[in-house]
């Protein structure tokens, strides 16, 4: 080819769809929104019903993980996702998904060697470094306070 | 009259001129694939994505059977002596399975999306240098199979990126033998592909990572046969979709010369209704080309809508974990010219 890397990189630049960033920004914005928005009233129900706040800390991201793996075994929440980007994906909506669709991906490998193995497949550099952070986070405040 | 053998000729390397007759062919889709504009040209389809099995694998293998089965019918035949399959799982799962139901000798293949443009090119120099008497081939893809083991899995709540093909979920099985009549479709020529590898690295760009692979091996056949696009009715690429086309034809203009706008077109673009259906910029996966070659190109030939075609099948040769490693996308591109007899 006379073509170059460089050049063949510039040309498929310019066939390739830009990304729809605008639209995406607002549809995250707005679904995003409306689950942490969810989350809050699942709050203001449980402060009316006299819940202590421990209880409710506990309550409000329990209800909402049932209610993503609820909708990822429903086989709606990739249609969400699919519309809404980051704003269902971010949230602890998103990490839900990651782990019920997974599970849900293997479970004809058998329950230990398919659904057990692979259910941390998306979720666990989430995990792993998530607890590296709060190690490193922990630390700092233990010094510093 | 019988048309009879011709021997097998070595035009340039990996170009060689045969002749091997098509005796019949089958395409089964699923849903998606029936609901696009070759639905009513399908030997069966599929509603639902399962098929009827408990993993996608299986149903995968489903496809290939059914495919199979039709073909062999169309053909008039019970067995082949020769058979040439490939599909997108690891090892190269459902031509196996097919074939442990089946018993024919068989010969498993992988080129990615080129697989079934591989597949025929083998099959049809099995069948015209006698080597065999009776040589099927078929390939297949099925998009949940391949979301899994590529990508991710099938209820993970992400987003596409524009450039992104849809893998279909269909088979398609053609039969091959050495002498056939007029009306037959045949294989003239088989090229086989060198491996291209233009520095693209985000697996969502397969179009562009395989357009050069076509490229390659336009030129390589258009040069060993002296011939020019304008002498086929179609040159017909094997899912580079809307991207990947646009750019083999900038590079047609730029490296040869040539304007193939009014004679290439793309086989993940005529699967789907583009722009209609959800499959991003076009349909990919082996079993696109093959539904869509078992379906719509070799009726054509058959009934002389069509009288020669150029079918390069194109692949983007990465694993799953290759691109995580830092690496480059490997493209092929293989191919054959189908005529009528």
């Amino acid at each position: 080819m006379q073509t170059s890397r460089e050049d063949y990189k510039k040309m498929v630049k310019k066939a390739t769809p830009p990304s729809a960033h605008v639209q995406h920004w607002i549809l995250s914005f707005l679904v995003g929104g409306a689950i942490c928005a969810l989350g809050q009233g699942i709050r203001l129900l449980c402060e009316a019903q006299k819940v202590d706040e421990e209880t409710i800390r506990i309550i409000v991201p329990c209800a909402l993980v049932a209610l993503s793996a609820l909708l990822t075994a429903l086989g709606l929440f990739d249609k969400i996702g699919k519309f809404a980007g980051a704003g269902s994906a971010v949230p602890i909506t998103g990490f839900a998904n990651s782990i019920v669709s997974s599970a849900m991906e293997h479970r004809c490998e058998g329950l230990v060697l398919g659904v057990g193995a692979n259910m941390f497949k998306l979720a666990g550099p989430v995990l792993a470094y998530g607890t590296a952070v709060c190690t490193i986070y922990g630390l700092l405040y233990l010094i510093f306070q | 009259m019988p048309t009879m053998t011709q021997p097998i000729q070595r035009l340039a390397p990996g170009v060689i001129k045969c002749a091997a007759f098509v005796l019949g062919q089958a395409a089964v889709g699923g849903r998606q694939e029936a609901q696009g504009p070759l639905g009513p040209k399908f030997a069966e389809t599929f509603g639902r994505a399962e098929l009827g099995e408990d993993c996608w694998e299986m149903a995968e293998t489903h496809l290939q059977q059914a495919a199979m089965r039709h073909a062999l019918r169309a053909a008039n035949r019970r067995a082949a002596d020769l058979h040439f399959g490939g599909d997108l799982l690891n090892q190269c799962s459902a031509t196996n399975f097919t074939m442990r139901e089946m018993q024919f000798p068989v010969a498993g293949l992988y080129s990615a999306c080129a697989t079934f443009a591989e597949s025929l090119a083998l099959a049809a120099l099995a069948a015209a240098s006698g080597a065999a008497e009776c040589v099927s081939a078929c390939v297949s893809s099925h998009f949940c199979a391949a979301e899994k083991q590529f990508r991710f899995p099938l209820e993970y709540g992400g987003q596409p990126t524009p450039a992104s093909q849809r893998t279909a979920t269909a088979a398609g099985a053609v039969i091959l033998g050495p002498e056939g009549s007029s009306g037959h479709a045949k294989i003239t020529h088989a090229i086989f592909g060198r491996v291209v590898d233009m520095g693209i690295k985000d697996a969502n760009e397969m179009g562009a990572a395989m357009a050069p692979a076509a490229l390659d091996t336009l030129k390589r056949f258009l040069d060993a046969t002296h011939t020019m696009p304008g002498d086929y009715d179609m040159i017909l690429t094997g899912d580079l979709g809307a991207v990947g086309s646009a750019l083999l034809l900038k590079l047609a203009r730029r490296e040869l010369g040539l304007e193939l706008s009014g004679v290439h077109r793309d086989c993940g673009m005529l699967l789907y209704h583009a722009g209609e259906q959800d499959v991003g910029v076009g349909g990919s996966g082996a079993g696109c080309s093959a539904a869509v070659v078992c379906a719509e190109i070799l009726p054509a030939l058959q009934s002389g809508s069509l009288r020669a075609v150029l079918l390069l099948g194109t692949g983007a040769l990465l694993s799953a974990i290759s691109p995580l490693q830092g690496e480059t996308i490997p493209a092929i591109c293989h191919g054959v010219r189908l005529t009528r007899a």
